[in-house]
């Protein structure tokens, strides 16, 4: 458990990032979907603020928000577009929670620092062509040579890979297993010889986050690169579960960041646009819409409070964290369906913010685990713990 | 040299502000506050000063309650060195505030004061002259620019009729207009560290100063809500209107 931040201090955080994402990310949120790009000015001010560094060890440069905390945060930080979140997000969250929660002392000195002050990008590498949700199946080879690991395989849809410094990459290293037993996680550097960054991907929202294939093609690294020492030899799967589990309480505050942004604009349209000679909002239809987005907003944000904290205690909330994204992710598409139909005709124009919101908060459904993979992962231990007592 | 910064602690600006149903003033329970936007300037600039080389040491101070710390957290955070709080729960005003400043000024002895030019609570645009009266220091208000040379600081002025350049002998005052900077945000690290930096706390009464209130508010009360327009048919019935009804011709 991390002890986070003094409450007192801790809203400050929240106070100067809630300001930071109204006065200065929302005013960047059309230049960066019509450039498909963060301007760099923006990013430097990320940077100065300590956004990179949130979930970081104090110790290692980082603020240390611990998990209740860094949700707090993160759904402060996206009342204002995902694309921002996207890029500190592999810092905070993916990237570099592997190295925080199971790296050497070493590994630690040597990334989290860099990390912290996003100098260095941390990009996760665990997603391939062929296996998305079915992660412990991957391909991607790290066969023994001498004292050296010798890389080999395409990941896909890598957040942040162009920018990366470095990658956790996620590779088998027993070939004699299919299953996720023969997995190794490697902390390997950006400017390694073999690593090829493909062209960023064209996607349907979020524009202005960059996420690629990523090529190793012989790509060597020694065996002090397996994250946690050469003991994790083949353990590196129960790393990413880890990590994912952690990331999906992150992911269910940022849909509650998202879902308040759409229900705020959403409601702001209702107190002005006018039919039948009044405001829309007091048709009573249209407060139906509003109060399912209220409704299903409180209740998300208070699932993701929950869980943050059971993770905190306990160290894993496993059925929370998947009940959470599951939840949360769902409601944020509900919640944007709602507010885009009660924008009319304008909601369907780009020239209206929940057009691109709406767009954009399509992907929490599918990363970091489907809304279908939450389901299995929910059943399963819904049966098992049942099925257990005695 | 070093710079002395107060600051005040008002309702936030983004808040639409509520007058209590007795009159007797504004509803401030449960409503969000902050540092006040002009004193944010001052901040900036003080630390500007600093980064720059001219200045050595920025001491933030407040008078008010003891969540006005809160407020000098804010100046810490964005690079002020010190804070003084005096404390109070009377509403001060600004004649008692200009005295309190000028013991504090007698005690650190600054060589330039630079305030906001007013507190968005109250509008009362006072204090940093009364200041300069008590201590006998020029004053450079209303600042668009600020530069210091040696023992002079020029200061660019907004005025009504567009800038004027005065020079003024340190010490002295300044009082900051809304574009003189662009005030920064505090960054994280820098706000875990500005609860380590030292924050004296005072009262009036060590500095002997009575703080009672001289003025009286009778009423208080919300602007007027604007009334529906009105279309007329012809300009002899708008020039009628403005006779007769609204007697403004």
């Amino acid at each position: 458990m991390m002890s986070g931040v003094d409450s007192d201090v801790f809203e400050q955080l929240v106070e100067t990032v809630g300001r930071f994402a109204r006065e200065r990310l929302i005013p960047e949120e059309r230049r960066v979907e019509e450039e498909d790009a963060i301007p760099e000015d923006i990013i430097d001010e990320m940077k100065a603020m300590g956004l990179f560094g949130l979930s970081v060890p104090q110790e290692f440069g980082g603020i240390g928000l611990n998990v209740p905390q860094e949700a707090r945060l993160i759904e402060t930080l996206c009342y204002a577009s995902l694309t921002f979140r996207s890029l500190i997000g592999t810092n905070v969250g993916i990237g570099a929670q592997g190295i925080v929660m199971d790296g050497t002392d070493e590994q630690r000195e040597r990334w989290l620092p860099g990390i912290a002050s996003g100098d260095i990008i941390a990009s996760f590498a665990l997603t391939e062509p062929d296996h998305g949700s079915d992660a412990g199946g991957i391909r991607t080879s790290a066969l023994r040579d001498g004292s050296d690991f010798a890389i080999n395989g395409t990941k896909r849809y890598i957040t942040n890979a162009v920018r990366a410094g470095v990658f956790t990459v996620f590779a088998r290293t027993d070939p004699e297993k299919t299953g996720a037993d023969g997995v190794s996680a490697f902390i390997v550097p950006a400017d390694t010889p073999g690593i090829t960054v493909a062209t960023p991907d064209r996607k349907m929202g979020q524009r202005g986050t960059k996420t690629s294939d990523v090529i190793f093609d012989d790509v060597r690294v020694p065996e002090s690169a397996i994250l946690g020492g050469p003991d994790r030899l083949h353990r590196g799967f129960r790393t990413a579960m880890k990590v994912l589990d952690r990331g999906r309480i992150h992911v269910g505050a940022m849909a509650v960041g998202q879902s308040q942004r759409m229900l705020d604009i959403a409601t702001d349209y209702a107190l002005e646009r006018k039919q039948f000679g009044k405001p829309i909002g007091e048709h009573q239809l249209v407060q139906g819409l509003l109060a399912d987005c209220q409704a299903e907003l409180h209740a998300a944000r208070a699932l993701v409070r929950a869980s943050a904290e059971t993770f905190d205690r306990e160290g894993k909330a496993i059925v929370e964290a998947s009940c959470t994204k599951y939840f949360c992710t769902e409601a944020a598409g509900r919640i944007a369906d709602r507010a885009l139909q009660i924008h009319g005709g304008a909601g369907y124009m780009a020239e209206y913010d929940i057009e691109r919101l709406y767009r954009d908060i399509r992907l929490l459904r599918i990363y970091e685990g489907t809304s279908q993979i939450q389901q299995l992962v929910i059943a399963r231990r819904t049966l098992a713990q049942r099925a257990g007592r005695a | 040299m070093k710079i002395l910064v107060p600051v005040k602690r008002v309702i936030d600006y983004n808040v639409k502000v509520r007058v209590k149903s007795d009159g007797s003033g504004v509803e401030t329970a449960n409503v969000k506050m902050s540092m006040n936007p002009f004193d944010e300037i001052a901040v900036e600039e003080a630390i500007r000063l600093k980064e720059a080389g001219t200045a050595e040491e920025v001491v933030a101070i407040s008078i008010g309650p003891d969540k006005a710390q809160e407020t000098l957290r804010t100046a810490l955070a964005m690079g002020a060195d010190r804070a003084i709080l005096v404390k109070t729960d009377e509403i001060v005003e600004p004649l008692s505030v200009a005295k309190i400043l000028k013991a504090v000024v007698d005690e650190e002895s600054p060589k330039l004061v630079v305030l906001g030019k007013q507190a968005i609570d109250d509008d009362a645009n006072q204090t940093g002259q009364m200041l300069a009266a008590l201590l006998g220091w020029g004053q450079g208000t209303f600042a668009n620019e600020v530069k210091i040379e040696g023992e002079k600081a020029e200061i660019t002025r907004e005025v009504d009729g567009g800038l004027q350049t005065v020079s003024l002998d340190l010490p002295a005052i300044v009082t900051t207009d809304l574009r003189l900077n662009e005030p920064r945000y505090a960054s994280l690290p820098n706000i875990m560290k500005a609860k380590k930096k030292p924050l004296d706390t005072k009262t009036p009464d060590d500095y002997g100063v009575d703080v009672a209130a001289r003025l009286k508010v009778l009423k208080t009360e919300e602007p007027p809500e604007r009334s529906a327009g009105e279309i007329l048919e012809n300009v002899d019935q708008l020039v009628d209107k403005l006779k007769n009804k609204e007697g403004v011709l």
